[in-house]
C-alpha cells in the first residue's frame, strides 16, 4: 500500500525562483489496484513518483510505502519497490541475464534464489532467447522486457510506472500494459502516471488528475464522471484543468 | 556501510570497464606502449640518424689559404673530410646544406705561425643542424691538433719538455652509489609518472561512472535500487581507484622494460646507460606506491566528483582537462633543480608525493617527512571523499539540469 500525506516538493531555480513542483498531494493507493495519475508535461507526475521511489527527497510532507516512511527508510522503501520508467535505462556493457542479476544482488537476494528467480522470470517474459545479449544490443522491445524483469527479481509489493509507455511502439507498449495488468492481478499495489487518456480508461481503478503540482480531483473513473458531468475523460480532464491551465499561461 | 553492495557494485563496474574498447586503450594499451615507443623507439631512431650523420664524409669549403699551402694540404688529405672549390655564395651553400661548414684562414696564416703571431681561424656553420656540426667539429679537431703540434715544435726548439705545459691533471669521481644517482637523474621522473598516470588513469572512468551514467540514463535506475548511496559511491570509488593505480603500475612495468631494452640496445654509452638504469628494488616500488595511495584516492575522489556534478560526458571533460595542468604543474615543480623537501612542501598535496618518492627512489627516507606527507595527503584524501559521499547525496546535483 502507498500512503501519500501532504507530499510537497519546491526546487530552487536561478531564474525562476522557488518552483513548487510538488504542492501537498494526498492520496493511497491500494494493494490489488491500479492508481492513475493523470496530467501534463510538467505537472509535478514525475517528481510525485521519484519522490515514492525515494529517488528524491520530499521538502514537506512524506509517504508510506508498504509500512515504510520514505523519508526516515528509504532503503528499505526501495526493497519494496519496482520503479520503472522510459528515463530508467539499461547497462549497455551488461547482458540482459546480468542486468537482472545485478539488481538481484543488490536486493539481497543469495545466488540459489537469485538463479531460480532469474530462470522463471526468463521463461515467463519469453526472455531465453537474448538473455547472454548485451543490452546495447538489444531491440526496443528486449529492452523492455529486460526492464520489467529487472523490476520484478525481488518480487516487490509495489510497483511504480512513470510514463512506461512514452516513446515505444504500439506492440512494445501493448507487453508493458498488460504487465502492469498483471501485476495488479498478482494482488501488488500499482501507481503509474500518464498523459495518455486512453492508457487511463483502460487500465485505472483509480485516478488522480495533477497539475501544477497539486492534485485537483481523485476518483474511478465512474466518480470523476458523475463527479464532473462528462463521459469522457478528456473532456473531464480538460474541465478540471483548463482554467487553471489558461491561468497558469497567462 | 554494506560491504556485500559495495562488492557488488565493484564487481559491475568491474565487468563494464573491462568491455569498454576506450578504456582498455587509455588504461592498458597506452601505458603499456606509451615507454616502448617513446624509448627505444626515439633512442634508436636517434641512433640511427646520428650514425648516419657519421659516417658521412661532410663536404667543407676552405676560404683563403692560397698563401698557406701546408695546412690545406694537410685538410685535404683527411679521410673524413671533403675538401670542395671555394665560391663567394658558401654562405648560402650551408644554409641549402649543399656543403656542411666553411674554414676561413687568414691570410698569410702560416707565415704569422712562423712569426708568432696570433691567428684566428674562423669555421662557419649551421647550429642545430647535427651533419653540418659533425663537419665543423671535424674541422675543429683538425686545427686543435695542428695547434698542438705548432706548440710541441715550438717546445722542442727551445729545448722545453712538454711537460712543462702540463703541471698536473683534475680528475672528477663520482662516489656515489649507482642507485643515488640513477635517483637523482631519474627519481624526479620515476615519481612524477606514478602522479600523472595515476590521475590520466582515474579520469576515464570516472567520467564514465557518473557523467557517463547521467547521459545513459541508468543514474535513476541505479538509484531506485535499495542500495545506499554511500556503499554506491564506494563501489564506484573503488573501481576509479583500481584503474588508476593499475595505469600506474602498468607504466611502471613498461617503464622498467623500456629502460633496461634501452641499456642492452647499446643506445647510449655503458655509463650513460649505468644512470638511466633505475636501481630499484621492490621495496622502493612498494614505498613509491604506499605514498602514491593515497594521492590516488585523492585523485579518485575529486575526478569522481566534479565529474559527478556534469551532465553529460563532454562537459565533464571539459571540467577534468583543465585537472591535468593542476596536477602536471607541482609534479613538474618538484623536478626543477634546487626545489627541496621543506615542511612547508611537506604540506602541499602532489609536490610533496612527487618530492618524496624522488628522495625514496634515491634511497633517502626522512622518515619525518614521510610520515607528515602520508598523514596529510590522507586526510585530503578523506575529506575528497567525504565531499563525493555528499555530492552522491544531492539531488540538485544527481538531477542537474
Amino acid at each position: 500500500m502507498i500512503e501519500a500525506r501532504a507530499l510537497s516538493k519546491r526546487f530552487q531555480d536561478k531564474k525562476r525562483g522557488e518552483i513548487r513542483a510538488v504542492d501537498n498531494v494526498t492520496f493511497t493507493c491500494q494493494p490489488g489496484k491500479i492508481y492513475g495519475l493523470l496530467g501534463a508535461n510538467g505537472a509535478g507526475k514525475t517528481t510525485t513518483l521519484r519522490m515514492l521511489a525515494t529517488i528524491l527527497e520530499p521538502t514537506d510532507g512524506t509517504a508510506i510505502v508498504c509500512g515504510h516512511d520514505v523519508v526516515d527508510q528509504p532503503e528499505k522503501v526501495r526493497a519494496n519497490v519496482g520503479f520503472l520508467s522510459t528515463a530508467t535505462a539499461l547497462y549497455p556493457r551488461l547482458s540482459a541475464q546480468e542486468m537482472v542479476e545485478y539488481f538481484g544482488r543488490l536486493n539481497g537476494l543469495d545466488e540459489t534464489t537469485l538463479k531460480k528467480r532469474v530462470d522463471d522470470i526468463f521463461n515467463r517474459l519469453d526472455m531465453n532467447g537474448f538473455r547472454d545479449r548485451r543490452c546495447d544490443k538489444l531491440s526496443t522491445g528486449m529492452k523492455q522486457k529486460t526492464s520489467i524483469a529487472r523490476t520484478l527479481v525481488h518480487h516487490p509489493p509495489v510497483m511504480i510506472f512513470d510514463e512506461p509507455t512514452n516513446g515505444l511502439d504500439i506492440m512494445t507498449a501493448r507487453t508493458i500494459t498488460s504487465f502492469i495488468r498483471e501485476c495488479r492481478d498478482n494482488g501488488k499495489t500499482v501507481i503509474f502516471s500518464t498523459h495518455i487518456m486512453s492508457e487511463v480508461e483502460k487500465l485505472c481503478d483509480t485516478i488522480g488528475i495533477i497539475h501544477d503540482g497539486k492534485l485537483l480531483t481523485e476518483g474511478t473513473l465512474g466518480q470523476l464522471r458523475d463527479k464532473h458531468a462528462e463521459h469522457d475523460l478528456e473532456e473531464i480532464f480538460v474541465k478540471v484543468v483548463g482554467p487553471l491551465h489558461s491561468n497558469s499561461e497567462a | 556501510m554494506n560491504f556485500h553492495n559495495i562488492a557488488c557494485v565493484y564487481r559491475k563496474e568491474l565487468t563494464e570497464w573491462l568491455r569498454d574498447r576506450r578504456t582498455l586503450i587509455s588504461t592498458v594499451l597506452i601505458p603499456l606502449l606509451l615507454f616502448p615507443i617513446m624509448m627505444v623507439g626515439f633512442s634508436s631512431l636517434a641512433v640511427i640518424m646520428i650514425g648516419k650523420a657519421e659516417k658521412e664524409v661532410p663536404k667543407i669549403m676552405v676560404l683563403g689559404g692560397e698563401d698557406s699551402p701546408k695546412v690545406v694540404e694537410k685538410l685535404r688529405s683527411l679521410d673524413n673530410l671533403e675538401i670542395v672549390p671555394s665560391t663567394d655564395d658558401w654562405k648560402q651553400k650551408i644554409s641549402e646544406k649543399e656543403i656542411r661548414a666553411a674554414v676561413e684562414i687568414p691570410k698569410n696564416f702560416q707565415a704569422s705561425l712562423e712569426r708568432n703571431e696570433p691567428e684566428t681561424v674562423q669555421i662557419y656553420f649551421y647550429e642545430g643542424e647535427l651533419k653540418s656540426s659533425f663537419g665543423a667539429n671535424r674541422v675543429e679537431k683538425f686545427f686543435k691538433d695542428y695547434r698542438e703540434n705548432v706548440i710541441k715544435d715550438r717546445l722542442s726548439a727551445r729545448n722545453i719538455p712538454g711537460a712543462i705545459l702540463n703541471p698536473f691533471d683534475v680528475k672528477q669521481e663520482n662516489v656515489a652509489p649507482p642507485e643515488k644517482v640513477s635517483g637523482a637523474a631519474m627519481g624526479g621522473l620515476l615519481g612524477y609518472m606514478v602522479i600523472l598516470l595515476s590521475m590520466t588513469g582515474a579520469m576515464y572512468p570516472a567520467i564514465d561512472l557518473t557523467a557517463g551514467e547521467k547521459e545513459r540514463g541508468t543514474m535513476e535506475t541505479i538509484l531506485s535500487s535499495p542500495i545506499s548511496r554511500m556503499d554506491l559511491v564506494l563501489g564506484k570509488f573503488l573501481l576509479v581507484l583500481s584503474a588508476s593505480l593499475s595505469t600506474a603500475i602498468l607504466s611502471l612495468i613498461s617503464m622498467g622494460v623500456s629502460f633496461a631494452l634501452l641499456g642492452k640496445s647499446g643506445a647510449m654509452s655503458a655509463k650513460d646507460a649505468a644512470v638511466m638504469q633505475l636501481h630499484i628494488g621492490l621495496p622502493t616500488v612498494f614505498a613509491v606506491f604506499l605514498m602514491a595511495l593515497p594521492l590516488a584516492v585523492l585523485f579518485a575522489a575529486v575526478l569522481l566528483t566534479i565529474a559527478l556534478f556534469a551532465k553529460s560526458y563532454k562537459e565533464a571533460q571539459s571540467y577534468l582537462t583543465p585537472m591535468t595542468f593542476v596536477v602536471v604543474i607541482p609534479a613538474v615543480a618538484s623536478l626543477m633543480p634546487g626545489v627541496e623537501l621543506t615542511s612547508k612542501l611537506a604540506l602541499v598535496p602532489i609536490l610533496n608525493t612527487s618530492l618524496v618518492c624522488k628522495e625514496i627512489v634515491a634511497g633517502t627516507y626522512h622518515w619525518h617527512s614521510i610520515g607528515i606527507i602520508f598523514s596529510s595527503t590522507c586526510v585530503y584524501a578523506a575529506a575528497a571523499l567525504f565531499i563525493a559521499v555528499k555530492m552522491f547525496q544531492r539531488e540538485s546535483v544527481l538531477f542537474r539540469s
